[in-house]
């Protein structure tokens, strides 16, 4: 019986080395010319991040990077499990790529810390807050291997765009999820800057998908809006629950990203993930043309006006024609 | 050619050593115990988080190791107490702490995202000795191994004391233990509270290994060490202490190794969770067509 165990394992083991190693003795042969290697990882599937990965792909192309011509890229995603994501990391530096292309904080991290020791650069993008997550130094200095674009978004702006939408707003809700580092760092800098205009903050927690309902339900009754952080849970899977407490009880969602307003909030001052993808695959063009990576300090997201006045309509919200006309991004049903 | 290989291989072992401790954890309780502890997900979690914010906090990187081991202890004494003193159900002793500790695991590390990156860890303290660089896999190995040898020696000392043995008698049939003039609650509070100790100690090293600790790392983990037990008892038919314990560490490797080439391979992770559950399928169910085929007996399924 012994024996037998041992047999399987062994036979195992050599079922995937070989495996393995197929696809790599296959694909390296593209007649003479410099083929680069880029290595793109993503935490979960999800529209923002995925508009994100496009861009970046998207913008590399522009500057002549192309996929199958010049560039090959080896893509993968963690599907949320942090586990899958070291191993993503680990097999990405063993690769040996020209470049590692990461989107949000976890993927950053790992990452970066599987390409100790090597020079490998890390371009990463959708980290909110890359000085706190360890990736950079500081806002105006990018690590020796490790730059990029990150979601970060002022406060002010958001708040201003929601009391020319509702100059009446007394109390703000937002909802999120307390074990998502972005929306957690956002709803703290919302609670700061609310005094400035007056606004009193309620906030409502959802651990997981399940919970988005109850959380955007809690606030009912206690706010006269409702803003949503750029949280994955909330903000993107959940994002739906959210629209259908809002139009039940007439209550308007404001929301900070494109992708979420498009889902049918009444608007917002948002991230553009696919303009940060772009902002991405610039600067990994830079970089694979040369240039020194210590150099190029991280980014911030530029914000752009969202509105959306056949979902304001349904939240029982007239967007003011001002508004409208000064908004850069205006959707239709 | 041989280069990738060495690379899948050298760090599913790594991976493999380090799950092994929360395989060997979920062993001693399921099988051992014969209670089935759900804290895993967030004792894993409240090891790394206890460490990481230790580390941040200017603490030696081997004392807030071991540290994770009591908060892990923690956890299981309570897991335990609530099913033996307050006559909660196994399971759902397991539920409740594991989403406790969710929250308790927010407060600890004060957010949902503790970064290691550029402080000083248990690795670069032995790579150090070693003269290694710190982010070389075989630095990952030395430490793993270390680790895993000395779960290994105290385990297999202590299962084999008089104190051991009662704790495996109290899984095998409590009520004959209980008979004896055993106390088998207080078995079943040292089970839990060891298991859960050594499952804090994994999610120590991975956050380490991964330099951060984040709250939904141990989403799955209870699942993970499950299927490695499952697996490594298909592979290894264990009998004795060390083949049991040895088990646990081979399945976790098979496990992750499954799972390292089939990334490698460029399979989506979303199919990734279907496989897994395939294959304890298979693994669970090849023993009953066997004994069917030999028309064996084959005592009905556990419903716990």
């Amino acid at each position: 019986m012994k024996k037998k165990g041992l047999l399987v394992l062994l036979g195992s083991l050599c079922l995937a080395l070989v495996l393995t190693t197929l696809p790599f003795m296959t694909g390296c042969v593209p007649g003479g010319k410099k083929m680069y290697k880029v290595c793109i990882s993503q935490i979960a599937t999800h529209p923002d991040l995925d508009s994100n990965r496009q861009g970046i792909i998207d913008a590399m192309a522009e500057e002549g990077f192309i996929e199958g011509e010049n560039v090959e890229f080896i893509i993968r995603n963690a599907e949320g499990d942090m586990t899958v994501a070291v191993s993503i990391a680990d097999y990405f530096v063993s690769l040996k790529p020209d470049l590692i292309h990461t989107i949000t904080t976890p993927m950053a991290q790992t990452a970066v810390a599987a390409a100790e020791g090597t020079t490998i650069p890390i371009i990463f993008s959708s980290v909110t807050d890359p000085v706190t997550a360890g990736l950079v130094p500081s806002w105006e200095q990018a690590a020796p291997t490790v730059t990029g674009v990150s979601d970060w978004f002022e406060m002010p702006p958001q708040v201003e765009f929601i009391l020319q939408v509702l100059p009446d707003v007394k109390v703000l809700g937002t909802a999120y999820n307390p074990g998502e580092v972005n929306a957690q760092v956002q709803a703290q800098i919302l609670k700061e800057v609310a005094p400035d205009y007056g606004l009193t903050i309620v906030e409502a927690t959802a651990a997981s998908t399940a919970d988005v309902y109850a959380a955007g339900m809690s606030l009912v009754g206690r706010c006269d809006a409702i803003w949503i952080p750029t949280c994955n849970t909330v903000g993107g899977v959940g994002i739906e629950s959210i629209i259908q407490v809002g139009e039940e009880n007439q209550l308007p969602v404001f929301g900070s990203a494109v992708g979420m307003v498009e889902t049918g909030l009444v608007g917002g001052c948002s991230c553009d993930y696919y303009w940060i993808g772009q902002q991405a695959g610039y600067i990994a063009a830079r970089i694979l043309k040369g240039e020194n990576i210590a150099n190029i300090p991280p980014m911030k997201s530029a914000v752009s006006t969202v509105v959306y006045p056949a979902a304001a309509a349904r939240m029982g919200v007239t967007i003011p024609q001002a508004v409208i006309d000064a908004a850069d991004i205006v959707l239709e049903d | 050619m041989l280069d990738i290989a060495s690379s899948v291989l050298s760090f599913s072992f790594y991976e493999g050593l380090v799950f092994g401790l929360v395989a060997i954890g979920v062993y001693l309780t399921l099988r051992v115990l014969a209670f089935p502890d759900l804290t895993v997900d967030g004792s894993y979690t409240l090891g790394g988080a206890t460490t990481a914010v230790l580390i941040v906090h200017g603490v030696h990187p081997v004392p807030a190791t071991v540290a994770a081991i009591g908060a892990g202890l923690c956890a299981g004494l309570t897991t335990g107490f609530l099913n033996t003193k307050l006559r909660l159900p196994a399971l759902l002793a397991g539920i409740l702490m594991m989403v406790g500790l969710y929250s308790i695991n927010l407060r600890i590390m004060g957010g949902a995202n503790v970064s290691l990156l550029r402080q000083v860890t248990t690795f670069h303290k032995v790579a150090e000795v070693l003269r290694f660089s710190p982010g070389d896999i075989k630095v990952s190995i030395i430490v793993a191994i270390a680790i895993a040898v000395v779960v290994f020696f105290i385990l297999n000392w202590f299962l084999r004391t008089e104190i051991g043995l009662a704790l495996r008698a109290t899984g095998d049939n409590e009520q004959m233990v209980r008979g004896l003039g055993v106390d088998t609650d207080k078995n079943i509070l040292m089970g839990c509270a060891i298991s859960n100790g050594l499952v804090g100690l994994a999610g120590a090293v991975v956050a380490q290994g991964q330099r951060f600790a984040d709250v939904g790392m141990g989403i799955g983990m209870i699942v993970m060490g499950l299927a490695s037990v499952i697996i490594g008892e298909a592979l290894f038919r264990p009998r004795g202490v060390a083949r049991l314990l040895l088990t646990a560490i081979g399945g976790a490797f098979c496990y992750r190794l499954f799972i390292t080439i089939a990334l490698r391979l460029g399979m989506a992770p979303g199919d990734l969770k279907l496989i897994t559950a395939v294959l304890v399928v298979i693994a669970l169910a090849v023993p009953f067509i066997r004994k069917k085929l030999r028309h064996e007996w084959m005592p009905p399924a556990v419903r716990w």
